[in-house]
């Protein structure tokens, strides 16, 4: 490739531009100012490089290369190894995908749920792209569509009706995660309004009410919602436990809202309050047309946070005896036939919610980039 | 726009079901429901588990078919509320269940003091423990020093501290919740010993890779009669969880089976005619149809079935019927009569 | 509801739209609401607990526990201990695997972070995807699965893997390493430790006084280890080295003696460290990121080297953008240590909330302490990190 040219034969400003030195572009140019710039860094590239190939192989053969796919139970599985446990048994996850899916919805009436999937994905297409014609109309949709999934999945009105126990398993974390996503995000900024308010005994509510949510562990809220909920309402009265497990993981989760919505709120300058005051706006229409969009629009890294962190937190469910994605897991576990195979379900179960908050993370940062526009302090 | 908001709410709110607790008859919910809500645990081989189609097997489980079977005609009419140990007796207070077929010890305090009410026993048990043959132990008194895993939640570490202080010995308690992260501590040798109920253990040693490599103890330390329960205060109820369970057991002891039930209805035994519904009005008395019973040995089958087929020798369980047999048997499983 | 004129003699109205007494209004409405709703679920409470027979008291803490722990590093507890013994040992325990946690939480995410920031391409690429994916993924599978890993994946006692010297083992009953044995005499090296401490901090300050004033710098930083070193060391001699080391030895089923590590400590410790150090890490990144070119570019020009300009400029600079959310980290993963419960390490959560539930059935009172604990302790890393951030505030000009 080198090219020996020599500046005889060229009047002086003639001589035509020379590539770049082959070892600053190219492949080779990118590993030399990526990996070996200098000694300390020819060192880390050899650890890592040394790391990943200790990992990646084995790791590579176990859940792909060495994997079975299809067996009738966990001695058929292995049998087909060259030694037990040489690879994954992705059989048993695969036999037991449906109910990982729909839990024990029953089979006629799987239509619904699958509508609702589709209705979710729907809805969430019709918040996130901006460009759809008729853009007003998707975001009503989205809205509605918590009310609607209810009552596909649930049924009753002219739909034949499901109990709550039916449900399991992926639809279940879905449920927890989307209803906990819709009703946390208004009560946060109420919250976070409240927090902010001019009243005192209205502050200090929401103080007591923020602070007390945020300073106790989830599972203790689903404790309470599971064991002693039953206690605060009137004798002989009760409600549904996913009910009270929905209740509770809303609550928990505006409470962290209502700090981010907050300090959305307080990254605002005071003028813009001001400007508002000035023409004369109502503390509703001056914060419905200029605080929050502006103060949601800065919170919006820290809400999608706490959207990610209340999805994952769904699976505690699992340690007051509900049959999340998790639960349901772990209760296949027990099956005779299938004993043994944690490392697949766990593997499968992370990969599932590592897909799901990745997206979601992924979208708030190209967000986050496109409504850049300088107002954040 | 506001008001269309609450309207929708208050919907969404009636139909994911705020309920009124049973407060009428069980019965009557039940058979208005159309279904039967049993409080199993959330899985152990043998005594209640789902398959692939999430359909709940196991011992308890058939029991609560049974149930169905008999109130509903229909053993398939059952939903499983599944349950952790903390939450099992919340659930049937709350109403969430009808009626807890899960594994659970009959006590004094469980009784008398959660306000439940118990209806015999359908499983007799008792705490035990497992080890690998390779320690070379013969008896638990031999145990000084190791490490027990125990699964939470029971009356399990009570007995065991019992167990160790009374006999001067020490040990690790490894106390953990469910019985899978049990069993993969006790076979990752993270405990020398596992202890639960003997049951458990047999349905723990079938699921490892070697059964013939363990062996359950001698010593059986505690009592554990294992029965259903129900709430107080629905006497009707009671009844008909109690005879459920009586007429699997009475089946048994007169060789009523479900291969042979509908030729039994032209039995000359009395007690036969009277248990099948030929003879007599107990269904009826009970608030049922006069053949429950048939219904329920011919869906399910008689005791001896149900512990055969679940848990059984023949199964991986492998439990030999021990105490679990008929009185005429040599063991502890006794109704009193259809009369 | 503004179709009414101004002059309408409707009072409530007018007090309506007078903007203070309608704030009035709204807070009384709130209070009144607020008090019913709390004495409804208080009368609820008690005709509830009437009806099951039970009483609302927290007498049972003084009643035998009658269960074992297997891990009280801190406090004697047997089977014969109270509720509230048990309480506290799970209280001890919560605290450890939070600070524990917290620290190593701490020194994962730094590196995590700084390593995503690297120029060297394999450096920061690893850096990135182990960040993604373990963050991304709930906890709970994290210490499930991470304890499944040392269960299944370390050896047994009878093969403990022997890391040093015949002293320390490794295996899936625990880390096992020799613990000090005290003998009469330790107690004065102890206060010889204080005494050189105390000298050195001295030094310390006298030495930066000096440097202020007239720009002498002392080596202070190896001058304060010699005092700290050599005098408790002269003591320790003197004294007739009053410390022995009792050595984990395998016996029976278990190793003796020693101090041990136990696996559900360490799977809990180390799953929510590297889960909470991925959420740092993010934090340290902009937080460096934060502070301007302009200010290492800056010292660089002053001639300060690069090891200073990260001591004296970057951190301190990065500290205050990274401090408040790192608390709420150390929050998170405080809050987080309640998931024990799955793997039976016995916090808080799970003796007086896990185990004293079930067995004395008072579900309020045991749920009030172990929200109580939680609540005061959070409360008490929020204070603390906000004088912490407070300190460093008021360095900024």
């Amino acid at each position: 490739m080198a090219q020996n040219h020599t500046a005889q034969g060229y009047a002086p400003g003639t001589h035509p531009d020379l590539p770049p030195p082959v070892r600053t572009t190219g492949p080779v140019g990118w590993i030399r100012a990526n990996l070996l710039s200098s000694p300390l860094n020819i060192t880390l590239t050899l650890l890592c490089a040394w790391l990943l190939w200790s990992v990646l192989p084995p790791a590579l053969n176990w859940a792909l290369f060495d994997a079975i796919w299809s067996a009738t139970d966990r001695k058929d599985c292995w049998a087909q190894m060259d030694e037990p446990r040489a690879g994954a048994c992705w059989a048993f996850i695969r036999g037991s995908f449906r109910l990982f899916i729909y839990g024990w919805y029953p089979e006629p009436e799987r239509w619904r749920v699958n509508i609702a999937f589709i209705l979710l994905v729907l809805a969430i297409v019709g918040v996130l792209r901006d460009s759809l014609p008729g853009k007003k109309y998707w975001l009503w949709f989205a809205v509605a569509f918590p009310f609607i999934g209810a009552w596909l999945i649930v049924g009753g009105f002219g739909l034949t009706p499901v109990g709550t126990q039916k449900l399991g398993g992926i639809l279940l974390t879905v449920i927890i995660g989307v209803t906990g996503i819709t009703f946390s995000l208004p009560l946060g900024i109420a919250l976070a309004l409240g927090r902010r308010s001019k009243l005192p005994a209205l502050r200090a509510v929401c103080v007591i009410f923020i602070e007390f949510i945020r300073g106790v562990p989830l599972i203790t809220l689903l404790f309470v919602a599971s064991t002693m909920l039953t206690y605060f309402l009137p004798p002989g009265s009760t409600f549904d436990l996913l009910m009270r497990v929905l209740i509770m993981v809303t609550l928990f989760s505006a409470a962290y809202i209502a700090e981010v919505v907050r300090g959305g709120l307080q990254g605002l300058s005071s003028g813009q309050y001001e400007a508002a005051d000035s023409l004369g706006l109502t503390y509703w229409k001056a914060h419905r047309l200029i605080i929050l969009p502006q103060a949601l629009k800065i919170s919006i890294p820290g809400i999608v946070n706490t959207f990610i962190g209340l999805y994952k937190d769904s699976v505690l469910v699992l340690i007051i005896g509900m049959m999340d994605i998790l639960g349901l897991g772990r209760a296949r576990l027990n099956d005779p036939d299938w004993l043994g195979l944690a490392p697949e379900l766990y593997l499968f179960i992370a990969l599932f919610f590592f897909l799901c908050c990745f997206s979601m993370a992924r979208y708030s940062l190209s967000l986050e980039k496109k409504l850049e526009t300088g107002h954040a302090q | 726009m506001k008001q269309t908001t609450t309207a929708v709410l208050a919907a969404a709110v009636l139909t994911l079901g705020v309920t009124g607790a049973a407060q009428a008859g069980t019965l009557e919910d039940v058979q208005s429901r159309g279904v039967l809500r049993c409080v199993v645990s959330t899985g152990i081989a043998g005594f209640a588990q789902p398959d692939a189609n999430g359909v709940w097997g196991g011992f308890d489980v058939d029991f609560c078919r049974a149930t169905a079977a008999a109130v509903l005609g229909d053993a398939g009419k059952i939903e499983a509320v599944t349950s952790t140990g903390k939450t099992r007796f919340t659930k049937l207070n709350a109403g969430e269940g009808d009626v807890l077929w899960r594994n659970t010890t009959v006590t004094f305090s469980r009784d008398v003091g959660v306000k439940l009410r118990f209806h015999g026993i359908n499983y007799y048990d008792g705490q035990g423990f497992m080890v690998k043959k390779s320690l070379g132990i013969s008896s638990a008194k031999e145990l000084d020093g190791a490490s027990v895993c125990i699964q939470t939640g029971t009356t399990t570490e009570l007995n065991l501290a019992d167990y160790f202080s009374s006999n001067g010995m020490k040990y690790e308690p490894v106390t953990i919740e469910t019985n899978d992260e049990a069993r993969q501590n006790y076979e990752g040798d993270r405990c020398d010993v596992y202890t639960t109920d003997a049951s458990g253990l047999a349905s723990t040693r079938s699921a490892l890779p070697d059964p013939g490599a363990h062996m359950v103890l001698p010593e059986i330390i505690s009592k554990e009669p294992l029965g259903p329960a129900t709430r107080h205060g629905d006497d009707q109820w009671s009844d008909i969880i109690t005879w459920v369970l009586n007429a699997t057991i009475t089946a048994e002891e007169l060789g009523v089976t479900s291969a042979n039930v509908d030729a039994q209805k032209s039995s000359n035994n009395p007690e036969v005619r009277r248990l099948l519904g030929v003879d007599g009005s107990q269904g009826s008395e009970l608030g049922l149809s006069n053949d429950w019973a048939y219904q329920i040995i011919k869906q399910i089958g008689n005791y001896g079935e149900i512990f055969e087929r679940n848990i059984g020798v023949d199964t991986p369980l492998g439990i030999a019927r021990g105490l679990n047999a008929l009185w005429t048997d040599g063991g502890l499983i006794y109704s009193p009569p259809f009369r | 509801m503004a179709q009414a004129s101004s002059n309408t003699p409707n009072i409530l109205l007018r007090l309506w739209r007078n903007e203070g007494s309608r704030g009035v209004i709204i807070q009384i409405i709130t209070m009144v609401v607020l008090f019913a709703l709390l004495a409804a679920i208080a009368r609820n409470v008690a005709v509830n607990l009437a009806e099951v027979g039970k009483e609302f008291s927290f007498s049972f803490l003084t009643w035998p526990a009658a269960y074992d722990i297997g891990f009280s590093p801190f406090i004697e507890y047997t089977n014969q201990s109270t509720h509230l013994r048990a309480a506290v040992v799970g209280l001890l325990n919560t605290l450890l695997v939070a600070v524990c946690g917290c620290a190593l939480a701490s020194v994962l995410g730094f590196m995590l972070g700084i390593m995503r920031l690297s120029s060297n391409w394999l450096v920061s690429r690893i850096s990135y995807v182990f960040v993604e994916f373990m963050r991304n993924v709930p906890v709970l599978i994290h210490i499930l699965a991470f304890y499944a890993l040392v269960v299944t994946l370390l050896p047994p006692a009878k093969k403990a893997i022997d890391v040093g010297a015949g002293a320390f083992f490794l295996s899936n009953r625990g880390f096992y390493t020799p613990s000090p044995v005290f003998e009469p005499g330790a107690g004065m090296v102890g206060i010889t430790i204080i005494i050189a401490i105390v000298i050195a901090v001295i030094f310390r300050r006298w030495a930066k006084r000096v440097q202020d004033q007239t720009g002498k710098a002392y080596p202070v930083f190896w001058i304060f280890a010699a005092i700290v070193i050599a005098l408790p060391g002269i003591a320790f001699l003197a004294a007739g080295m009053p410390l022995s080391w009792d050595i984990p030895a395998l016996k029976g089923f278990n190793f003796k003696g020693g101090m041990a590590i136990k696996p559900e400590f360490l799977a809990l410790c180390l799953a929510l460290s590297y889960y909470t150090a991925c959420f740092i890490s993010e934090i340290v990144r902009a937080g460096i990121l934060a502070i301007s070119r302009g200010q290492s570019e800056a010292a660089h020009a002053l001639g300060l080297q690069n090891n200073r300009t990260l001591q004296l400029i970057i951190i301190p600079q990065a500290l205050r953008v990274i401090v408040p959310p790192l608390c709420s980290q150390y929050l998170n993963l405080t809050k987080n240590s309640s998931l024990a419960i799955a793997i039976g390490y016995m916090d808080i959560t799970a003796t007086i909330g896990g185990i004293s539930l079930m067995q004395t059935g008072k579900e309020m009172e045991t749920m009030i302490i172990v929200m109580g604990v939680y609540l005061v302790i959070s409360l008490a890393i929020s204070s603390f990190m906000n004088w912490f951030n407070h300190r460093i505030k008021l360095t900024e000009r």
